[in-house]
Order: C-alpha cells, then structure tokens, then sequence
C-alpha cells in the first residue's frame, strides 16, 4: 500500500511538473502581455515533433537541447506577425486568434508526422529501473525531474540576475513607466514570449519520452495548466509553480483511492480555491 | 430615419427566416441547414447577451450548452419519452450549474474570468467522458430520438417531417430571441450596457454590479442551455464534442464575425459560420487548418463583424 501510495505521490509530481512547465510558460506571457495563449499546446507538440525529427541527425541529447530552441524561435515569429498586433486590444481577440492557431498547429502536425502515434526512443540506460523495489524510479523519470527542476531554477535565475529578466518584473507590474524609462517594450514582450514558448516546446521534448507522440499531446496539458495557474495565483511565477505541483500530486494521490475522480479533483481544488481565496495561493490583491 | 431602418432590418430578418423551407432548397441546400444555423444562432445570441451587452468574456459556453443537450438526452433515453420534458430537464440542469458556478467566478473579470470559464468548462466535458455508465463516454448517448408533439387536438410530427421541426425550432427561437430583447430594453438591460461602458461609475452609482453580471451570466447560460437542447433534438444523438472547448470557440466567432454590438449580429455569424464550415470540411480533409486560418483572419481584419462594419458605413 504503501509503495502504491509512493508510486503515485512520485507520479502526481513527474506529471506536475509538466503542469508547472507549461503553465509558468502560459503565466509569463499572460502576465506580461495580457495574452492567454491557446496555442501553448500547439507549441508543446511542436517541440515534441521536431525533436522527433531532429532524433534521427542529432541522437537523444542534441534533440532534447536544439528542439525547445527552435520551438522559442517559431514563438518569436508569431509573436512578430501575429500577436503583437493585438495588444493592449480587447483579450477576446488575442484569445480567439491564439485559438485559431491551436487548430491550425493541431492540423498541421497532423499533415506532416501523421495522425497515427509515433514512438519515441530513448537511451537504454535512462529507461531502466534504478532499484529493483522501487521499479518505478526509472532513470528517465528521476532525469525528468532534474531537468524540469534545472529549467525551473534557470528561469529564476533569468529574472532575478539578468537585466531581461528584470525589466520583464518590472514590466509585469507597470509596463507603462518600464517603456517610459526607455526600456524597448516591444523587444521586451517579444523576447518574453519566446522565453515561455521555449518552456512548452521544452515539455513536449520531454514529454514523449513518457507519453508517446500524437497531435493532440498539448490538449491533454493545457487544461491542467490554466487550473495550475488559478489556484497559485494569477500574476505570481511561485505561485504557479506551487499550483503545478500541488495540483499533479493531488491527481496522483487520488487515483490510489479513486482513480476515476483524479481529473475531477482539480477542479475541486480550483472551485475550493475561488471560493476561499479567489486571487489565488499566492496572488496579490486587486490584481485582476 | 436609421430607425426606420431598423424596423426594416428586424422585418427583412423574420421574413427571412420563416420562410427558409421555401427559399433555401432552391438555393441547392437542404432545410436541415437551416435548422442548424438558428440553434447555433439561438446559442451565439444568448453567449452574446453576456458578451456583447454586458462586456464579460465566457470560454466556455459549449458546457451549458452540452449540459441541456444531455439533460435532454438523457431525459428522452431514460425517464420518458417526451420532448418538452426533455428540454425542460435539460434547461434546468444547463441553469442550475451556470448559477453555482457563477456564484465562484462572478468576483472575477477579463482574462482571470475568461480563463475561469474556460477551466470550468471543461469539468463537464471529462464527465460525460468518464461517466461511461450513464453517459456513454465517448460514444455518447444514441439509440434514442425526439418525440412528436401532442397538443392534444393535434399532433405535429416533429419527427419524420423536417420542416415541421424547422418551425418547431424556430417558434422557440422567437420566444427566447423576443426574451433577450425584452430584457435588454428593459430598465435592467440599460444597467447592464452600464456595467459594460464603464463599471466603475456604475458602481458608484449604487448599482449592485456582481449580482448583475451573475443574473446577466445565468440568463445567458439558460438561453445556450435551451439551443444545446434543441441541438440534441435535431441530432437525435449527443456525445462529449458538443461541450468541449471547441464548441465554446464557435460561439465567440459567430458572435464576432456577425457583430458584438448588435443583436442580429450572431445570427448572421452563425449562418456564415456555419455554410463556411459545411463547405470546407466537404472538400478537404484539412479543414481544421482553415477554419484555424479563418479564425485568425477575422481576428486581424475584420474584428468589427459585419453588422459592426455596415452600421459604420451608414454613420459615414
């Protein structure tokens, strides 16, 4: 029983972190440029599929380490086309069109790898179990938790040390008096949102080691992240991280007991959330 | 003057659509069509309501509406064959859940509500997919089928006759269309144009705005509840993809592309919508990738929709 609940506990936090990936990538954009990005999942397949390809020229590690790279730029161009024209514009519209961008990623992935699951290979020494009691401690899934974890810690690093990341604190609180001390807002936003992108083609370069490969492996993250980002807070970067986690760990322990009620119970968590504290965890007051 | 033209437009509407039986097999399309584009209007009206006469985004509409479709179903299948107790049931399971979740998010606005709605939205969908005894998981609720209405010195034979069923749905679709307009002339309706102009002011000006944006939610939600109803009626089927997030999209772009600031507006999205979408996905497979592409275009060029547009054009 015991080991089941370890099990369990363990797997909520592997899938989790996949949350927290995805949604801190979602919170950053959505924190500085008042966009819910609907893609965001598009993206994340996208890295998952271009790590695929890349596999076959570059092995395991130069996939995992130039995917997520080309999955910011795509991000950056969209940004520039698309995005970018719509801010400060009303959220519906930003909204609908990152909505129209999800169907079209969806359909296109689907065009070029194909509709039918694709497997993907990864090193024989990073699959096999670590000890024999534990079987479910893989190499892989220890290594994932590493990786999300270094990504995590990467990102503070960006935005409490570097000056980019600064002036994107900065420019969450008051954009206005950012762009009036000088700062390019436009570079800013753009180089932001290809932060966060980064992050979700990061998850989905890591996630088909785990999940495998289709064209709708974004719609199945998506969801969670938004929960994760209500119930830690809107605007709070820890706090999304909190949620996350809390969030797959919650789903993880009650598959144990109730397995078909392991969805349900975030959204519990997200309802009890509102009701007692509808800024979130850690949010700040009279943000939204 | 212009209200003169109004008067024209409502009439032209109306005309219009009652005699769709007559006009629309000679325009080489099937009276079915019709019948979809005004549950679907029906659906983008009541989403327009709270979106473009109140100023509040909901996501995640295609909920309340898959809630009355599997209210109705669901009531059909298994309690009695009745379609007017179908469609009750249904409204009030879509309305009762629009009122308890309204209560949680009623305190948020812009994108912190939107994404709320979202999120929620989903609830539902997983389950109708879970819940495979009662629901049918993702085969959906089948084996079933609308009933004939009995009016007691008559039967009309919604079933086997589509037009008939097309004057059926369109009877509804005139009370609930003359509701909304009711309520949005009445004292209440002006409050809520109000709250959308400016909410601060209509604060100060003692108006209780939570508990109007709540009843301006459930209204709302209870008009999509009755279109997700006749949606199961019109398909005598109902699976999970009718409250998916998707579904809620479709809404929002009707009311767009038709015009938010107008009350025909999300009709005419509807119908445009609707016969884009009929004719892409009969000649490519890919047609996921152009309604996408359509989405994005209106969003970039044609955010006003076409009422939005003409009524500038008159103003010039």
């Amino acid at each position: 029983m015991t080991q089941l609940l370890l099990f369990n506990v363990f797997n909520g936090l592997i899938i989790g972190a996949f949350y927290a990936l995805m949604a801190l990538g979602l919170s950053l954009i959505l924190n500085l440029s008042g966009v819910i990005n609907f893609a965001h999942g598009g993206f994340m397949a996208i890295g998952g599929y271009l790590a695929y390809t890349l596999f076959s020229y570059l092995g395991f590690w130069g996939a995992l380490i130039v995917s997520p790279f080309l999955v910011a730029i795509i991000g950056i161009l969209i940004e520039r086309v698309l995005i970018r024209r719509l801010y400060g514009r009303d959220p519906l519209y930003s909204l609908l069109l990152t909505f129209g961008l999800a169907f079209m990623i969806e359909d296109g992935t689907r065009f070029i790898w194909g509709a039918q699951s694709l497997p993907y290979q990864i090193p024989s020494w990073l699959a096999a179990p670590l000890s024999s009691e534990y079987f479910f401690l893989t190499g892989y899934r220890v290594f994932m938790m590493l990786l999300v974890a270094a990504a995590v810690l990467g990102l503070f690093v960006i935005l409490n040390y570097t000056r980019l990341g600064l002036r994107i604190r900065a420019g969450t609180l008051d954009l206005e008096t950012v762009s009036v001390l000088g700062v390019n807002v436009r570079v800013l936003r753009n180089l932001n949102f290809g932060l966060g992108i980064y992050l979700a083609g990061l998850a989905g370069v890591l996630a088909i080691g785990m999940l495998g490969l289709q064209p709708t492996i974004g719609d199945n993250l998506i969801m969670p992240s938004f929960i994760a980002i209500i119930v830690g807070g809107l605007g709070s970067l820890p706090g999304t991280l909190a949620g996350g986690l809390l969030i797959g760990v919650a789903s993880g322990v009650t598959s144990v007991f109730f397995p078909s009620a392991s969805e349900a119970v975030m959204y519990v968590m997200m309802a009890a959330v509102l009701i007692v504290r509808p800024r979130g965890l850690l949010g700040e007051e009279g943000r939204f | 003057m212009p209200r003169l033209d109004k008067r024209a437009g409502d009439v032209l509407i109306w005309f219009l659509l009652l005699t769709v039986p007559y006009w629309l097999p000679l325009a080489g399309s099937y009276v079915e069509l019709g019948t979809h584009v005004v549950v679907y209007a029906l659906a983008a009206m009541a989403l327009n309501f709270l979106l473009g006469y109140t100023g509040v985004l909901s996501f995640g509409h295609a909920a309340y509406f898959g809630l009355g479709a599997y209210g109705a179903a669901m009531t059909i299948k298994y309690l009695y064959p009745s379609t007017p107790l179908g469609m009750l049931v249904g409204v009030i399971v879509g309305t009762a859940a629009a009122g308890v979740i309204g209560l949680m998010i009623v305190r948020l606005r812009g994108v912190y509500f939107a994404m709320c709605t979202i999120a929620f939205g989903q609830v539902f969908y997983f389950i109708a997919f879970q819940w495979r005894t009662a629901t049918g998981g993702d085969d959906g609720v089948s084996a079933w089928h609308r009933v004939p209405l009995d009016l007691g010195v008559a039967s009309v034979d919604i079933l086997n006759n589509p037009e008939a069923f097309y004057y059926f749905v369109l009877a509804v679709f005139a009370i609930c269309a003359a509701a909304m307009a009711f309520l949005l002339r009445s004292p209440f309706g002006r409050t809520l144009l109000a709250i959308r102009e400016n909410e601060r002011r209509a604060r100060f000006l003692g108006i209780p705005v939570d508990r109007h944006i709540w009843m301006s939610w459930v209204i709302s939600c209870f008009f999509v509840s009755v279109a997700g109803a006749l949606f199961a009626l019109m398909n005598n089927f109902v699976d999970p993809r009718a409250l998916r997030w998707d579904q809620s999209g479709n809404f929002v772009i009707m009311a767009v592309l038709g015009g938010m600031r107008s009350f025909w507006g999300p009709l005419i999205g509807a119908a445009i919508f609707l016969v884009l979408q009929d004719y892409i996905s009969s000649h490519t497979e890919n047609w996921m990738s152009f309604i996408g592409l359509f989405f994005v275009l209106i969003v970039l060029f044609f955010p006003r929709g076409v009422l939005g547009v003409m009524r500038r054009r008159t103003a010039s």
